[in-house]
């Protein structure tokens, strides 16, 4: 198997994009194949999870390559729920590794605002199982919820925790212009004052607002190259040397014990060994932070920290910046947004400018490692990347 | 003999009690005063507004025209009836709101306009105003009509407002829909915040001058650049239009 770098990126705000989806995914994969210093690619990947139900438009591989002028070169789409980002780089990464090809742009893209936060929720919702959940009016906040008060009883988590985990990931996020949230809230003005419940109201109970990620619109593309190709564009070598997945039963309630999110688990152990790095080794991290309980909960299972210490290290301080550990740095799917197709492709962005050291104000010092996790559907379908800084 | 036309359009108030100043702390932690301006704070407001007529984004270009024509129209006493509230943070500007009585007992309400974006500063500034039609004039209810989506969302959707299709709303004529005094007392305990008195130190800060808004909103990005910059292929186009954004150039 072939080494792969990480030597193009590109990224919209996320946001509200009132733009047609083929250039959502078109505009940051110019962005990166002008950081690559490429104009041409063997093949596109695009990650998406809606867009011929909410935009309207079906074949988007098909949109993107034309509207980045880059026929004749393969493209396709990846669906994996929130998944989608992770799954496209990996696909991007078996065609580099295996030989197939040397450059593959992938590129993720969502328009969710293009319906009501209601549609959208729904939309999402479809990724739970259609008749053990979805007919029983499930919604991700409302597992979300159920997982929290769940982790709360067996580990102690409080709402404090989950308002620290939202407090962190907005001050991060005021550091990213790219961010959805340009906004800073603070622990007295979210859960302590006379006016918190009206601030910050339940959603989901235990999940309030601030709890759960807004509902973005954006793009993010990265360019996955061989070694060879990689070494000519005199670019950091960020190498993408980990890649893990692992699935979990489709129903949250079928699971032995749900609040072990066994699919994390199992993808981050896999990145790591491919790798040939441990938890321990990893300077930054972007964790699938849809909701605040999941940093939390995704922290312990990647191996981080120990089962139900992941807020004691959060209490601490070791997942801020200049912490021990820095998670979230973007402001993550919280503070940052939540594309769903393109998350996992923007948690790979914000890894591989820090690895570079371009991550600016919120440059994790000396990062040589890191890592991410994008969460499909309630934890049963998870892929992990492992990055590694090589020179 | 002369005639003072004057005495003849200018409209004559009815008394109404004032709105009492009151304070609440947003979800980052700031302090927001909310409190009724007079004539004289006018211009002041004004200038603030301005800007946003170039804003084509969630209404706030046809918003900001018929706010001004309704400041200006209060400033020189062409309308009968109006009043205007401010929220300040620090004393910058970040809201304004206002509306009129129909009559006494119905109360029309005009903009809702937040300066600054997110944190719930419109949703606060919008339940102050039907605070004071509904609890401190007494009215029994208020016409409301949303120009956005997103006050759509805010208004009709989470008070659960009545409608009044058979009243045509002094904005732009279309049906109105209706807050009346039982649905507040409903949305009371979620949706209606605020202390009083304010501190002394908080509302002297606001009182002593309307500061400019320091994050107005904004027109969106034109990533339709993009698009453009297909024809370039260099891609300068695109990084430069970029740049200029994030205010490199």
């Amino acid at each position: 198997m072939r080494e792969v770098y990480a030597v193009g990126v590109g990224i919209t705000s996320f946001t509200r994009l009132e733009y047609p989806i083929s250039e959502i995914a078109a505009y940051p994969a110019m962005m990166a194949l002008k950081d690559a210093g490429l104009s041409k690619v063997d093949h596109v990947y695009v990650a998406n999870m809606g867009s011929a139900r909410l935009n309207h438009q079906s074949g988007l591989a098909s949109a993107v390559v034309d509207t980045l002028s880059l026929t004749p070169a393969g493209a396709e789409v990846i669906e994996n729920g929130p998944a989608s980002g992770a799954s496209a780089i990996k696909t991007g990464f078996m065609a580099v590794a295996s030989g197939m090809h040397d450059v593959v742009l992938v590129t993720g893209a969502e328009r969710l605002r293009e319906v009501n936060n209601l549609d959208a929720t729904d939309f999402v919702a479809t990724l739970s199982h259609p008749l053990a959940e979805y007919i029983y009016g499930v919604t991700l906040p409302s597992l979300a919820a159920m997982f929290t008060r769940l982790y709360m009883q067996k580990y102690g988590v409080t709402e404090r925790h989950l308002a620290m985990v939202a407090v962190k990931n907005h001050d991060n996020a005021l550091l990213n212009f790219y961010a959805h949230l340009h906004e800073k809230i603070t622990l007295e003005g979210i859960l302590d004052s006379p006016e918190a419940m009206t601030n910050n109201p339940f959603v989901a109970e235990p999940l309030r607002f601030f709890d759960c990620c807004p509902v973005s619109d954006g793009g993010a593309s990265v360019i996955l190259t061989s070694a060879e190709v990689a070494k000519k564009l005199k670019k950091p070598m960020v190498r993408l040397a980990g890649v893990g997945q692992a699935t979990d039963s489709h129903c949250v309630h079928e699971r032995a014990e749900p609040t072990d999110l066994l699919a994390v688990r199992g993808a981050a152990a896999q990145a790591f060994k491919m790798a040939g790095v441990t938890p321990g080794d990893v300077d930054v991290a972007e964790l699938h932070d849809a909701f605040t309980i999941l940093e939390i909960a995704e922290s312990e299972e990647v191996g981080f920290f120990k089962k139900g210490q992941g807020h004691l290290a959060l209490e601490r301080g070791e997942t801020r910046l200049g912490g021990k550990l820095p998670i979230n740095t973007s402001g993550g799917l919280k503070a940052k947004g939540h594309p769903v197709g393109a998350t996992g492709v923007g948690q790979a962005h914000e890894i591989i400018l820090q690895l570079r050291g371009e991550a600016e104000k919120r440059q994790v010092k000396d990062a040589k490692i890191g890592f991410t996790c994008n969460f499909g559907g309630f934890g049963n379908n998870v892929v992990c990347l492992v990055f590694k800084r090589e020179d | 003999m002369a005639i003072d036309v004057e005495k003849i359009l200018r409209p004559i108030d009815n008394p109404i009690p004032p709105f009492p100043a009151k304070y609440m702390m947003l979800a980052g932690g700031e302090e927001m005063v909310i409190r009724q301006v007079s004539r004289e704070d006018i211009p002041d407001i004004l200038c603030h507004v301005e800007p946003l007529l170039h804003v084509e984004r969630d209404y706030y270009d046809v918003v900001a025209a018929r706010l001004i024509s309704e400041l200006l129209a209060y400033y020189r006493y062409r309308v009968q009836d109006e009043y205007v509230l401010v929220a300040q943070i620090k004393g910058e500007l970040v809201a304004v709101v206002n509306g009129r009585l129909l009559n006494k007992d119905v109360g029309m309400s005009y903009h809702t306009v937040a300066l600054r974006r997110g944190l719930r500063v419109g949703a606060h500034a919008f339940a102050a105003k039907m605070e004071y039609h509904l609890d401190i004039i007494g009215q029994k209810e208020v016409l409301i009509v949303a120009e956005s989506p997103i006050g759509f969302r805010r208004w009709m959707i989470e008070y659960g407002l009545e409608k009044r299709f058979n009243m045509a709303h002094e904005l732009g004529g279309v049906p109105s829909w209706a807050l009346t005094k039982a649905l507040f007392d409903k949305a009371r305990e979620t949706l209606v915040v605020g202390r009083r008195p304010v501190p002394k130190h908080l509302l002297e800060k606001a009182q002593a001058a309307i500061l400019p808004p320091t994050d107005p909103p904004k027109a969106p990005a034109d990533l339709l650049a993009a698009t453009r910059s297909l024809y370039d292929s260099t891609g300068t186009a695109l990084m430069a239009q970029r740049w200029k954004q994030e205010g490199r150039l």
